[in-house]
């Protein structure tokens, strides 16, 4: 198989001149997770001005879960931070457990990403009234939901099998909170809205889909086109 | 589907790929006659048709036997279901329980018709022996003796068949690497189980005095969270439930919101765990069920 050096703002082949342009958007970090590049063909992309790109491979692929990771991390710190009204312990402990483990796996991709991360992404959760429960737990099931279909939308195109294996672990905890969410809520945890009728198999969306949705609450906004 | 990269990649092992099958702007055409709203399960069959045309087999006994152990699995757990919903009075909450069974018959019937598609042969209840839910070997005497007389027994029992499915398809997930259409599939199945298992757990806890969560939350000397001490073994394994380490990093010395350490709590909830294949059978076989 054949390895290309690749640069994180997505397997673009800029010449130095260019190179040195796009330094700023972490381009930098061609690290240790770079070096396990694609074999696959990319297709030439280019970047959009103002976006940050998750790259290319499987460090593009932990980039695109540390950035959901982020997002959803940084929307329930603000749940628990200003919980709605008359949340009862029940579900603050609940929405907290939830919080803690989105906050560990944004720390965990964090980590293991190194140089290789994407930077820290700025929400916009203007579009939620935090003070509603029903607004609020809406909003979560979203998360939950887009993120269990974002990880098994990718998950084949995982090449290492220790990332397809943690990407596993974690995409299973997303599927119970997924669920916990929708029985707060008083609907099916396996509703056909996630979950096939017939075949009882939950869907999954591609990161071009997963994206669109999540970034209408990124101020920063965030590609995958290397994976579309 | 990145439909380019699959035919690239077919017509890297074979050039004729295209001629073979039909002139690709055709296959293309075919495959988006579909519409645009496609249930997951058209999709990976009539890329199977394609490799079955080209190739005269469409998965490697690798995969079939993957998906025929996925599908032990879930024969087990319909029929447990089934059982328990035909126990006259046993079910209270039928309306929740019946969106599992339902969940668990359908991928019964999806993994049958998927490995029978890749030119195998899938398993079925005939090949069984016996299917004991008490636990006892086939004699229906086991430590669960009352599984289905008693609904906070089979409610303990369904837990711990959820959270053990879950991690048997994360052990499984590393032999179809790679594998658009059954990873994908593997992956869709154990997303739902993994739904099951916080379910059942919620419903436990929150209607019946169980104190879990519905995430499984061990401790540095505990994995197993359920309050039930024979199912250790399902909570444990190589890589028990209590594991806080992930890809070599260490996630206690993470920082959380609380301060610059994670508790263990919070690191063993937030990351399930796998079991081999090995592990499952060890836990299943002989208790629980034996084949023929």
């Amino acid at each position: 198989m054949k390895t290309e050096t690749e640069l994180i703002n997505g397997n673009v082949n800029l010449a130095r001149r260019s190179f040195l342009r796009y330094a700023g958007a972490g381009v930098a970090g061609v690290g240790l997770m770079a070096a396990a590049s694609s074999c696959h063909k990319d297709h030439t992309v280019t970047p959009t001005a103002g976006t940050i790109d998750v790259g290319s491979g499987d460090p593009g692929i932990l980039n695109y879960a540390y950035a959901l990771e982020q997002l959803e991390a940084a929307f329930y710190t603000q749940v628990i931070l200003t919980p709605y009204s008359g949340m009862p312990t029940v579900e603050l402990n609940l929405l907290t457990d939830i919080r803690d483990h989105e906050v560990l796996h944004r720390e965990f991709f964090k980590a293991a990403l190194g140089t290789s991360a994407i930077q820290g992404l700025t929400p916009d959760f203007s579009k939620i009234d935090f003070s509603s429960r029903a607004a609020v737990l809406g909003a979560a099931k979203t998360f939950e939901d887009l993120g269990v279909t974002a990880y098994d939308g990718v998950g084949y195109l995982v090449q290492t099998p220790a990332y397809l294996l943690i990407a596993g672990k974690i995409v299973s905890v997303e599927a119970r909170h997924a669920s916990l969410i929708a029985n707060l809520l008083g609907v099916s945890f396996v509703g056909s809205d996630q979950v096939d009728a017939s075949t009882g198999l939950n869907a999954t969306n591609k990161p071009s889909v997963v994206l669109a949705a999540a970034n209408t609450y990124l101020k920063t906004k965030v590609s995958a086109k290397s994976f579309s | 589907m990145n439909l380019f990269g699959i035919i690239e990649e077919i017509e890297k092992v074979d050039p004729e790929f295209n001629d073979r099958i039909s002139p690709r702007r055709d296959a293309i055409k075919n495959m988006s006659s579909f519409g645009t709203k496609v249930a997951l399960a058209a999709i990976p069959f009539a890329l199977g048709d394609l490799f079955k045309k080209a190739y005269g087999a469409a998965a490697s006994s690798d995969v079939i036997a993957v998906l025929n152990f996925a599908l032990t699995l879930e024969l087990l757990e319909a029929t447990f279901y089934n059982q328990g919903l035909a126990a006259s009075g046993l079910v209270k909450d039928t309306a929740y329980i019946t969106y599992i069974s339902n969940d668990e018959n359908n991928h019964v019937k999806f993994l049958t018709s998927a490995i029978t598609a890749a030119g195998g042969t899938p398993v079925t209840a005939n090949d069984l022996a016996y299917v004991d839910f008490t636990a006892g070997g086939g004699k229906n005497n086991g430590p669960f003796a009352d599984v289905f007389t008693n609904y906070q027994t089979f409610l303990a029992v369904a837990e711990t068949f959820e959270d053990t499915g879950v991690r048997a398809y994360k052990g499984q997930a590393g032999n179809l690497l790679g594998n658009q259409t059954y990873l994908t599939a593997a992956l869709a199945i154990h997303a739902v189980e993994a739904r099951h298992a916080s379910a059942i757990r919620y419903l436990r806890t929150s209607k019946y005095g169980a104190s879990v969560t519905p995430w499984i939350t061990s401790s540095a000397s505990a994995s197993n969270d359920t309050g039930i001490p024979q199912v250790d073994a399902n909570y444990g394994g190589a890589t028990p439930e209590n594991n806080t380490t992930q890809g070599g990093v260490n996630l206690l010395t993470l920082p959380s919101i609380e301060g610059s350490t994670t508790s263990v709590a919070v690191a063993s909830a937030a990351f399930d765990e796998a079991l081999t294949q090995a592990e499952v059978l060890a836990i299943l076989v002989p208790a629980f069920v034996n084949t023929k």
